[in-house]
């Protein structure tokens, strides 16, 4: 590969070697840097542990079935209704934000001329990159108030259902909840889910699509035999990151949460709790034990979301789709 | 459909054996649907105009697709309303999109000004509606620029291993490992930084903390981006540097780079552009402080970030007018940014688009 030593304008052997020795020198570096990512996540995971152990040992209650939050003071503390709010508001979030990130998708791709696509694919990325605390400004001052009628209706109408259920029709007993949290959440990752189903929904083969068309099918029968089934693992894995996104997202969430410890499926009424909230909630007061209590707390976020994460490529692996965006 | 067959789409509209409504019937059926929600509202005790346009909205989709229904038949309806549904889902993402924005900016743009831009928030009282934001600019700036001095230059690093070196198992098992550090939250980075750092090497709050949890969160889209772009310069270049008698090496930076060079600027500029928002570790690893603060090496600073956190979480209306400033401020950072790589990218020959 390094230049012939022979002919006429043969390049001088001293300058083969030290390219040789250049060639060593530059992969030597960046395999270096490719190692650091391992040592990286390792030591991600070795510190947290290493500063959570106290917590997990100091701890009066079980960690994993306590349901406050008092590590400085009564020494109880636990992540159980830490870890069902971040699960339910998440999951919550999903439901909201996948159908219309779906929607918006296929709009982009099949429906919308090309410009106007191109336009909407720009839009929807920006909205990813609104930073988070913008969101929880917004989502405190502006979305809080505004979601009150739709509290009050969703309670109204369908109060029989056990989530919406709780303080019937006043007005003044919805404020921060695990409702608006989710409302935030899907508004935050409806981008992401956007953007990558985006990108595998125009990767599927247009041949494909044209006979379907040309066999007599309507748009939508078109897209439910030529672009869902090849698009189907490439999409579950935007939803996976959308929620692993979810399951992270602190800012937001911690300004429209209701920073209570209980475990209630209310999710209108105020209240309601997430790991990530907690700790920006909690951390300016925590005292050495609590900060250590507010490690472990993470430690157990840093294992769901990295679940959720391996499971979102595996599935993209398995599949052999590229899913490329800026906005993930 | 006798009326539509004298127009000028009439081929069109008799298209094979069904029969087809024309559009102006669909518009008309639309426009009903309106005008009857309008007359609803009118007379019953129904108001409101988010209310109306949803009541509006079901109307349309069921007035066009029951029409649909009875005349096209079952297929086509479905068709229209499929098609409504995707523009439904696009109203509803473009909506808090510009609220988010066109609120900001309303209720930023109040208190927004050069002197906001230029002033620290020291000695000022608690009721005192001046101060600003220039030592939060100033914290951010410096803790962005050091994350991105870390980050950058790991990240090509790294880019270049996973493309140009590492077609083996070590190499598929970091562009892993990189996938995988896209999906760390924001505040477990801060919680590593704060357990490594602060807690476990004593070195206090500073913004070179906070510049550590920003670059682990910069590194992997640093990483992704750079080697998608320099997978997409053509090996022709590279084959052609070999040929002469170009070391590996030399070819890589004088050739591969270069080449790749605008494709790569644009996701570094989308990288700070996520980062400068962060709030989450910095909000750990930072500390927070109301004065000007130069040195990010040593004792607490400020940021545009934390400062729009705390002034949300504060009880005082001056406090929540500065903090929508700042968030102003931020979002205009963070789409001038983001518009000029997108710029960038129309000037890149690698990308087709």
């Amino acid at each position: 590969m390094t230049a012939v030593s022979t002919g006429t304008d043969a390049v001088p052997l001293r300058e083969v070697r030290s390219s040789r020795r250049g060639d060593r020198v530059f992969s030597g570096l960046t395999l270096v840097c490719g190692a650091l990512v391992f040592a990286l996540l390792g030591a991600i995971a070795v510190f947290l542990i290493v500063k959570a152990m106290p917590a997990l040992q100091h701890d009066k209650s079980s960690f994993w079935t306590t349901k406050i939050w008092e590590p400085d003071s009564t020494g109880h503390y636990g992540v159980a209704s830490l870890v069902f709010g971040t699960v339910m508001s998440s999951l919550l979030a999903l439901v909201m934000a996948v159908p219309v990130a779906l929607g918006v998708a296929i709009y982009t791709v099949e429906y919308a001329p090309r410009r106007l696509g191109r336009m909407l694919g720009y839009l929807t990325d920006m909205l990813a990159a609104v930073p988070s605390v913008v969101y929880g400004l917004w989502g405190l001052f502006f979305l809080l108030p505004h979601l009150i009628g739709t509290q009050v209706f969703l309670n109204r109408w369908l109060g029989w259902i056990p989530i919406f259920a709780g303080a019937h029709g006043d007005v003044n007993t919805f404020s921060k909840s695990v409702f608006a949290a989710s409302v935030i959440l899907a508004i935050m990752i409806l981008p992401i889910v956007a953007a990558i189903s985006r990108e595998v929904i125009r990767q599927v083969d247009p041949a494909q699509k044209e006979a379907a068309l040309a066999l007599g099918a309507t748009r939508w029968e078109m897209l439910r035999t030529a672009v869902f089934p090849p698009s189907r693992p490439g999409i579950t894995s935007a939803v996976m990151l959308g929620l692993g996104r979810a399951l992270g997202e602190t800012i937001a969430v911690a300004l429209v949460i209701g920073n209570t410890f209980d475990i209630s499926a209310k999710v209108l009424t105020p209240g309601g709790n997430t790991i990530a909230a907690n700790i920006a909630n909690r951390f300016g007061e925590a005292g050495g034990l609590g900060r250590s209590a507010l490690i472990a707390s993470g430690l157990v976020l840093f294992v769901i979301t990295l679940l959720v994460n391996l499971i979102a490529r595996y599935v993209i692996y398995r599949s052999g789709v590229q899913e490329r965006s800026a906005a993930v | 459909m006798t009326a539509d067959a004298s127009t000028a789409g009439s081929l069109r509209a008799r298209s094979l054996a069904s029969r087809t409504l024309p559009r102006t019937v669909l518009a008309g059926a639309a426009a009903g649907a309106v005008a009857v929600t309008l007359l609803l509202f009118a007379v019953t005790p129904l108001q409101g105009v988010a209310d109306f346009l949803v009541a509006a909205a079901v109307l349309v989709v069921v007035s066009v697709t029951g029409l649909t229904l009875a005349v096209e038949g079952r297929r086509r309806a479905v068709d229209r309303l499929a098609t409504s549904g995707a523009l439904l889902a696009l109203v509803l993402t473009l909506l808090p999109l510009g609220f988010t924005l066109g609120y900001t900016a309303y209720r930023g743009g109040k208190r927004l000004s050069a002197d906001f831009l230029t002033h620290s928030m020291a000695g000022v009282g608690p009721l005192s509606p001046r101060g600003g934001i220039y030592h939060a600019i100033i914290g951010t700036l410096e803790q962005v620029l050091l994350a991105s001095l870390i980050a950058v230059p790991v990240g090509l690093l790294v880019a270049i291993y996973v493309t140009e070196y590492g077609r083996n198992v070590f190499g598929t098992a970091i562009r892993f490992l990189v996938d995988v550090m896209t999906g760390i939250p924001s505040i477990v980075a801060g919680l590593f930084v704060l357990a490594f750092w602060v807690l476990a090497l004593h070195k206090g709050f500073s913004g070179f903390a906070g510049s550590i949890a920003l670059a682990i969160l910069e590194l992997p889209i640093v990483v992704r981006s750079a080697e998608e772009m320099i997978r997409l310069v053509p090996a022709s270049l590279r084959e052609a540097s070999y040929a002469l008698g170009v070391p590996k090496w030399k070819t890589i930076l004088r050739i591969v780079l270069p080449t790749a060079a605008t494709g790569i600027t644009t996701g570094v500029m989308l990288a700070i552009a996520r980062v400068t928002g962060e709030t989450a570790p910095v909000l750990l690893v930072v500390g927070n402080n109301n004065f000007i603060h130069t040195n990010p090496f040593k004792g607490p600073q400020a940021s545009l970030p934390l400062y729009v956190f705390q002034g949300a979480g504060s009880s005082s209306n001056l406090d929540v007018d500065r903090a929508w400033a700042a968030a102003l401020t931020l979002i205009l950072i963070v789409v001038v940014l983001y518009v000029a790589a997108r710029l960038l990218t129309r000037r890149n020959s690698l990308v087709g688009r």
